[in-house]
């Protein structure tokens, strides 16, 4: 066991596939000789060469592209987005090229790629820096959508998306690149489409996914001192959705509090609650509640960006209320 | 009508072409300019929908171009991209078969006139999208140079050509594209097919440049104009191109001069563009004038080139009875081809 901060695992990653299969190659802007802009590639450049760490022009779109035209002919490209924003220059390589070829090709060609990157809202970076992209690509056909939490599941699961014959779009957060854990000594790979039972409950059924999920357990410790157990789920998976992993638990609970980082309107939660209406409503014995953060772009004022995001107070405030409620 | 461009002078080599090689490109013409005209006359009986936008008129630089690549090397086209399709090998009536949205198409009907693709025959698409294309061959190229360099494969010698219109050459993506293709030395033929329209929009309307092969030079690659209704020139200028970048010393642009004879698409009325204008590129139609040239030169004779059109017409009449004939997808497939299994 070592002890390994979470871009470090990516970077074990990226590294033990680049090992694997020479097919696999980085690009990028700065992944090479800079190392990239969160050192998930450092050092790459001098072990696997200018090519397979390719140093790319500022020009989203079009690399984003050639890695599209790439993996058609057979390499497993993966993209790191500088901040993962900069990838809506590339929304229609991304949705129309990576995500719907396959099909439109009547699977003449498959698309293995990854796009990957810092995403999220981090510390006052202003709205550009501060997205919330998975909202707006979860309605893209064929495009499969990771969230990583923790360095455990961001090294296996950044290895499955490598391994995987299909666009997957891999989020990482700006504010979690520095967490620490102690990763196994063996290889190992996470499954994309499963989630992860963080902590198993009986009351009510939380789902969250990337840096919410810190902050769910942080205010599960609260919830625990007043005697409430609380299921927490990490989807990881965003697109498809582990609706067997969802579904047993709300079998299980009954209830449902959905915490995201993404908007309200036309967000994960959205999209989680109308197919939980689907498919459980006779299971839900309370309307689900979503808390999302705000519809505004990210503001720069601290104080506003943290009234922006959800906070552990509220998601304790939620349960709390949730489970007094309960009939 | 605007002052046409002075077309490049070409001086053909003394001993040019055999006369199977002639035949081939000839052939070649045909089967793209038979095979739109019949996609006219089934679109206009309500035989296939959507856009569709067909190329006559600029079937030598199709020809002139892919069949001066190997089977093996990459073609990428637009919306516009029967013809590229065919002389990429593609068979006609997998073609057509797509146009009718059937699952024998090459797209296996879920792609239609402007997604078309196939694997097999190293077509990376049909792209309906403006400049998107150019990425992706791009990125074909790059592979190439990949397993030649990055993983010592020294048979990885195969090019990539990506055709599309001058309109499109006002996209960030074409100069992003021609930046990288030089940067890197990329296997890449840009062929800008420039038939002087995007839809209604007059080239020079659109552009501060109008001679697009100039816009190589500030990115360091090697551009040439050429006469896009002559084969023989659009072949010569291909193959110096082919053999450059199959031999690692990277990209061409290539402005092929040329004309669309019909509207943009079979929807457009087309009433833009002047009946001097289109007159006078009529008269420059590429089949006509090469067969003149197979003519003049002895290298066939009238019944050889009646016997080639005899032959593609029996196998354009083949392709639509094959697509007329075939099932269309089944609708139990109609989530089948999103994600790729396994
Ligand atoms: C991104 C995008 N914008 C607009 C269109 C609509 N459109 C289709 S073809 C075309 C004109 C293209 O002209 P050109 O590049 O000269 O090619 P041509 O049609 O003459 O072959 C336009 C504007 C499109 N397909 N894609
Ligand atoms: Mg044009």
């Amino acid at each position: 066991m070592a002890e390994t901060l979470l871009f470090n695992a990516l970077r074990e990653a990226i590294d033990e596939e680049m090992g694997r299969d020479d097919t696999v190659f980085v690009l990028g802007e700065d992944v090479g000789v800079y190392g990239g802009s969160y050192k998930v590639t450092k050092d790459l450049y001098e072990k696997y060469g200018e090519l397979r760490v390719l140093d790319t022009p500022i020009a989203e779109n079009s690399f984003t592209g050639m890695a599209v035209g790439a993996a058609m002919t057979g390499l497993r490209p993966i993209i790191e987005g500088m901040n993962m924003g900069f990838l809506l220059l590339a929304f229609n390589q991304i949705a129309n090229n990576a995500g719907m070829l396959r099909y439109t090709s009547g699977g003449n060609y498959k698309i293995p790629m990854v796009i990957r990157g810092p995403g999220g809202v981090g510390r006052q970076l202003g709205a550009e820096h501060s997205q919330r992209l998975e909202a707006y690509f979860q309605a893209v056909p064929g495009l499969k959508i990771v969230a990583c939490s923790t360095p455990y599941n961001a090294k296996g699961l950044l290895k499955a998306a490598i391994r995987d014959d299909n666009p997957v779009l891999f989020f990482e957060h700006v504010l979690l690149y520095n967490l620490k854990e102690d990763l196994p000594n063996h290889e190992y790979v996470v499954p994309l489409d499963k989630a992860e039972i963080v902590r198993p409950g009986k009351d009510v059924t939380i789902l969250t996914y990337s840096r919410m999920r810190h902050h769910v357990t942080q205010a599960v410790k609260g919830l625990e001192k007043k005697g409430i157990d609380p299921e927490v789920i990490d989807l990881i998976s965003l697109k498809p959705l582990d609706f067997d992993t969802i579904g047993a638990s709300i079998k299980k609970t009954h209830r449902v509090i959905i915490v995201e980082e993404c908007m309200k309107t036309g967000g994960i939660g959205a999209e989680i609650i109308a197919s939980i209406n689907d498919r459980y409503f006779d299971e839900l014995d309370a309307p689900v509640v979503r808390l999302s953060s705000q519809d505004i772009p990210t503001p720069y004022n601290g104080k506003l960006e943290t009234l922006t995001i959800v906070q552990p107070k509220q998601i304790e405030a939620a349960v709390e209320n949730m489970v007094a409620l309960k009939v | 009508m605007v002052q046409e461009r002075t077309l490049p002078q070409f001086q053909a080599p003394a001993a040019p072409i055999s006369t199977d090689q002639g035949l081939v490109l000839y052939e070649d013409m045909i089967l793209g300019r038979y095979f739109e005209d019949k996609c006219a006359e089934m679109y206009y009986r309500g035989k296939m929908f959507g856009f569709v936008h067909l190329y006559n008129g600029q079937e030598a630089v199709s020809s002139g171009v892919i069949r001066s690549l190997r089977s093996d090397d990459y073609v990428c086209s637009t919306y516009r991209d029967h013809v590229h399709a065919l002389s990429a090998g593609v068979p006609a009536k997998n073609v057509m078969a797509e146009l009718f949205g059937k699952e024998t198409g090459c797209s296996r009907g879920r792609g239609g006139s402007m997604h078309l693709f196939s694997s097999e025959h190293n077509l990376l698409g049909g792209f309906a999208f403006i400049g998107e294309g150019i990425p992706v061959a791009l990125g074909a190229a790059f592979q190439s140079r990949y397993r030649k360099d990055a993983l010592g494969d020294p048979s990885a010698d195969q090019v990539t050509a990506c055709f599309f219109g001058d309109g499109t050459t006002n996209n960030g993506q074409f100069f992003e594209c021609l930046n990288m293709a030089a940067l890197w030395k990329l296997p890449i033929l840009f062929v800008v097919e420039n038939n002087k329209w995007a839809i209604g929009m007059a080239h020079e309307r659109a552009t501060s440049q109008p001679e697009i092969y100039k816009k190589a030079s500030v990115f360091g690659l090697p551009g040439v104009e050429v006469d896009g209704m002559d084969v023989m020139a659009v072949r010569a200028v291909a193959q110096e191109a082919v053999a450059r970048a199959r031999a690692g010393e990277g990209p061409t642009l290539i402005e092929a001069l040329t004309y669309r004879f019909r509207g943009h698409s079979l929807a457009d009325p087309d009433e833009l563009r002047s009946k001097a204008e289109k007159e006078a590129w009529l008269a420059r139609d590429p089949i006509k004038r090469f067969e003149s040239y197979l003519l003049e030169h002895s290298l066939t004779d009238e019944g050889a080139l009646k016997e080639v059109r005899d032959r593609i017409q029996t196998r354009i009449d083949d392709a639509l009875t094959f697509a007329e004939d075939s099932p269309e997808p089944n609708p139990d497939d109609l989530y089948k081809y999103i994600f790729a299994e396994g």
